[in-house]
């Protein structure tokens, strides 16, 4: 695999996986406002991870749908900590969602200032949109500042923000999931 | 939840006009919705946000005494300049 | 102003503002209907929901999620106009979830391939296109001027599904077999989409001008609209006797009013399980909204 592919296999893997997550609460968010701003943070998610795989995608002579469907599950680099199935789970998502924006933004620090240009313009246009994912994650981490379950899910959550390797038990079910219509018929266009 | 009223400009150099309200708990919040509820395809170029509690609203205007003087209807020209061109003995521009 | 007078007014093509003074008879019937347009708009997204997790490639993902999101916005908008008419919207939710207020019938159905995500982003939404355009005249001028961003952004819906179906029927045979089955279920839901032929002139939705046009004019313009589109790409509407008759209307097999009056009062195939599904995760997220909102009631 390509230098290019391994760094941004997991990054692009763990916005898919994240952003699937995520788009569990479309429709049944805490109130409506929400439900829109926060499928809006989904939709730039999954477009990231869809940049990133079409950067891949370029030099692997494949396509960034088939790196995001076609893998068998084993191939997937993301964390542990983005495939948990948090809904309907308010707390535990806002402390996902603060501590992942928390780490993406050092992240995508260092991919701005990658040698390779192609790769620094696209973290540098993910950033920008980033920089409203993270406002969001900070308006809630205040709002919820005082809120007991809130504190407990951070405290939950933080240790395995950056935990990979084996998979979760969910993930085999998302994945079953997600590329259930795709497996469905095969070499189908959708 | 705080009822905000949404403003939006949808080219630049137009005004803005009343686009609908959001619910938020606050003020940060309410920016963040109205961004995302009328302006996440790209359809405006500029939002106000605005409490509705600090939207006054005015729905008189008395005109009693009918001040005609600043408004079209106060000027008929249209009868003075007939019978000025009549006294002149010219005919309407475009007759001519 | 009498109502008589007012009655005229909304008949000559008067529009009514937030604050006017208006019959309690005309508030009352816009809050209910209003109301259920809001509901539909909520439970509509749950037939599509379930699908956002299997939307086949990233493209589909993101405009099946988009369009969620949309129905989420209307809704929205819509419980904010039937809020500031007098009641509130978490009493609008509550009588929803009580099944005290109704909402729209095809969203009582299950979705049951890919096939029926095409058809309802293309067909559902194109037959509530029809009604929404006519809720540009509404004479509640706050609910027709939020018709104006809802039914633009009703038209990427129809756009997606177009594509989706379009896809398909230019793919494998299983896919237009998809297709094929998905009408077949939804064509009767369809038919009934916009009631029964009742006479505008004993509708009072109509004699208050909140609605602008009659029942039996959508649906045929939905069936002038649509049966060709669907019949160009060589699928069969499941029903002998459509067809348009030598003055220009369409002709059909009388649509099942009973079923249609049976679904919209709670008993649809997904009825319980639906309003079950509200029930729960608004349960389940009430602490958050007791924490975020309380403090700014």
């Amino acid at each position: 695999m390509s230098e290019r592919a391994q760094l941004l296999l997991p990054i692009a893997d763990d916005e898919l996986v994240l952003g699937w997550r995520n788009s569990e609460w479309t429709g049944i968010a805490p109130f409506l406002e929400e439900d829109v701003a926060f499928s809006s943070i989904v939709q730039n998610e999954i477009g990231h991870a869809r940049a990133l795989y079409q950067l891949v995608a370029d030099e692997l002579g494949t396509t960034a749908d088939a790196l995001a469907f076609d893998r068998s599950p084993d191939e997937y680099q993301c964390s542990r900590f983005v495939e948990l199935r948090l809904v309907p789970d308010w707390a535990r998502t806002i402390a996902r969602h603060w501590l992942y924006e928390e780490a993406d933004e050092k992240r995508l620090e260092a991919l701005k200032a990658s040698d390779d240009p192609e790769v620094a313009g696209l973290a540098a246009k993910i950033d920008r949109e980033e920089a409203y994912h993270r406002m969001h994650a900070q308006m809630w981490n205040e709002r919820l500042a005082e809120e007991p379950r809130y504190l407990e899910a951070l405290e939950e959550l933080r240790p395995l923000v950056d935990g990979r390797g084996d998979h979760t038990r969910e993930f085999a079910a998302l994945w079953e999931e997600m590329t259930m219509v795709r497996r469905s018929v095969a070499g189908a266009t959708w | 939840m705080i009822v905000y009223e949404v403003f939006r400009q949808e080219r630049k150099g137009q005004a803005f006009a009343h686009a609908g309200s959001v619910g938020a708990p606050d003020a940060a919040f309410a920016e963040a919705y109205a961004r995302e509820q009328y302006g996440r395809r790209g359809e405006s170029v500029a939002l106000w946000v605005v409490p509705r509690e600090a939207v006054a609203e005015i729905h008189e205007f008395v005109d009693e005494l009918q001040k005609n003087y600043h408004r079209v209807d106060g000027y008929p020209l249209k009868e003075k300049l007939k019978e000025a061109r009549e006294r002149a003995g010219t005919a309407p521009p475009a007759d001519r | 102003m009498t109502e008589q007078e007012f009655l005229e007014y909304v008949q000559s093509g008067g529009q009514v503002e937030t604050d006017d003074w208006m019959p309690d008879d005309y508030r009352a019937k816009l809050v209910k209907f209003i109301e259920m347009h809001g509901n539909s708009e909520l439970m509509g997204v749950l037939p599509e929901r379930e699908w956002i997790l299997r939307a086949p490639t990233l493209q589909r993902k993101l405009a099946l999620t988009a369009k969620v999101q949309d129905e989420v916005g209307h809704a929205q908008l819509i419980y904010r106009v039937v809020e500031d008419l007098g009641k509130p919207r978490e009493q609008c939710l509550e009588d929803l979830i009580s099944g005290k207020s109704k909402f729209h019938n095809v969203f009582h159905y299950p979705t049951e391939t890919w096939g029926d995500v095409g058809v309802i982003a293309w067909l559902v939404d194109a037959a509530a296109i029809i009604s929404q355009k006519a809720l540009l005249k509404c004479s509640y001028a706050p609910y027709a001027r939020i018709m104006k961003k809802i039914c633009w952004e009703e038209s990427f819906h129809i756009l997606h599904g177009r594509d989706v179906i379009l896809t398909m029927m230019n793919g494998a045979d299983e896919q237009r077999e998809l297709v094929q089955e998905a009408l077949n279920r939804w064509w009767a839901p369809l038919m009934q989409f916009h009631g029964n032929p009742i006479s505008p002139a004993d509708d009072p939705m109509f004699q208050w001008r909140i609605k602008s046009q009659g029942n039996e004019e959508a649906r045929q313009q939905f069936l002038d609209g649509y049966v060709p589109q669907i019949w160009e790409l060589g699928l069969i509407v499941p029903d002998p006797k459509l067809g348009k008759n030598d003055e220009g209307v369409w002709e059909y097999t009388e649509p099942d009013w009973a079923e249609l009056k049976h679904v919209v009062t709670g008993h649809g195939p997904q009825t319980a399980e639906r309003l079950e599904l509200r029930k729960t995760t608004r349960a389940e997220t009430e602490w958050v909204r007791r924490t975020v909102l309380a403090e700014a009631a």
